[in-house]
């Protein structure tokens, strides 16, 4: 460790919580504080190259990220970057109460910037969405009436797609360092991918990522109008409503689909968990959030 | 004789007053789900019958026999000429399934 981050000393090396397909861990190399995230001994999922090409970039496009101290194949090791990134302490404690305020805005700034990242830094894939989610679904077998009418209705009302970019994938409350002066980074890139920049708009709305504070439809702490008004102040390009609407249903859908995933991890005997099968019977949230959210609910 | 009702809240109580509170970290978050799993499952040994017969009566209306034959039907656009009746009985199951899973979620 000390040789690949070029330091004579490391101590203080610990496992985090949280991430559930990568370990974390903090460590102190020279006196600096750093982080060291890999794939699992014997689950190497790779593509960590991919990740430290983006985070370069988007440090270099005034995006907020930790910077990239060194990478391989299967690990990375960033600065440390002080803050919270569990989303309902940053919804809840008094610590971060002049931060909310301020977090959809800067959301939309940050998403704008993201979304200049040129789009050969490094090899994405560009998947097309709704066939990816359908294909998902129909390999888990299950049948799910909610998520065919949401499918329907997706497939009726695509908005036509304006603009090829960088897209985080997963930008959303949760995936953020918050400190009490706001967003200090951004974090899990390992869904980037080629696609319609208001993807993560979308995504930064669905409903379980407000974690309970429903009201404020942008992660729980912002209006749609901050998101979007900052969003375009900041050269991100027009957000059609219609657009971000259709994009915060598939997000809902595509949440709804990943639930079952999770759950089948667990009914298949892969990872026996009984998180993940509770999770199994939060599929009936997403469902209630699409079959509010599709126009002509009751 | 206590049922199995009875059981899994005895169960529960136990986790919530013995376990929760001499565990901590990972095992007491665990031991939390847990307990809600354990809510859930007393929930649906109470409401659960009824609802399979709701449902059942349900998917008769719409002339399909299981909700594999419904998700197929609005697939395909078999149902469009009975969109409002599909909707309204696909929310009324997902309320149900809520009522079970969570029912607080109905709340807000």
């Amino acid at each position: 460790m000390a040789a690949l981050v070029d330091a004579s000393a490391v101590d203080g090396l610990r496992r985090l919580s949280g991430g559930a397909s990568r370990e974390t861990w903090s460590f102190t190399a020279d006196g600096r504080r750093l982080i060291l995230r890999r794939d699992p001994p014997g689950s190497t999922k790779g593509g960590m190259l991919m990740e430290a090409a983006l985070l370069r970039a988007a440090a270099d496009g005034g995006v907020p990220v930790p910077e990239v101290v060194a990478a391989g194949d299967d690990w990375i090791v960033m600065e440390h970057v002080d803050g919270q990134t569990i989303a309902r302490k940053i919804l809840r404690d008094d610590e971060y109460a002049a931060a909310r305020p301020r977090l959809a805005r800067q959301c939309g700034g940050i998403l704008a910037a993201l979304h200049r990242i040129r789009l050969d830094v490094t090899p994405l894939d560009e998947p097309e969405p709704l066939d990816t989610w359908r294909e998902t679904l129909d390999t888990l077998g299950q049948p799910h009436p909610a998520f065919e009418l949401a499918f329907r209705w997706l497939a009726e009302n695509r908005p036509a797609s304006t603009r090829r970019a960088v897209v985080h994938g997963d930008f959303r409350n949760g995936n953020f360092i918050v400190g009490p002066d706001g967003v200090r980074a951004i974090l899990d890139w390992e869904l980037a991918h080629i696609g319609d920049p208001i993807e993560d708009l979308g995504w930064l709305c669905v409903n379980a990522w407000r974690f309970g504070v429903r009201n404020k439809p942008v992660g729980g702490f912002g209006e749609y109008d901050e998101l979007v008004t900052a969003y375009e102040g900041a050269g991100g390009g027009t957000v059609d409503r219609d657009a971000l609407l259709w994009w915060e249903t598939l997000g809902t859908l595509k949440w709804g689909i990943m639930c079952i995933v999770q759950a089948t991890a667990h009914t298949s005997g892969a990872i026996r968990s009984v998180e993940l099968a509770a999770i199994g019977r939060r599929v009936c949230e997403n469902e209630w959030d699409l079959m509010q959210m599709l126009p002509g609910a009751p | 004789m206590p049922d199995a009702a009875a059981l899994v809240e005895a169960v529960r109580e136990f986790l919530e007053r013995d376990v929760m509170t001499s565990t901590e970290g990972r095992v007491q978050f665990h031991t939390r789900v847990a307990v809600n799993v354990l809510r859930m499952v007393e929930r649906e040994i109470n409401l659960g019958p009824d609802q399979v017969v709701r449902h059942a009566d349900g998917l008769v209306r719409l002339g399909v026999a299981d909700d594999a034959q419904l998700a197929a039907a609005i697939r395909e656009g078999r149902l469009d000429d009975r969109m409002d009746e599909v909707r309204a009985s696909v929310t009324e199951t997902v309320r149900q399934k809520l009522l079970v899973a969570n029912p607080k979620y109905l709340e807000d």
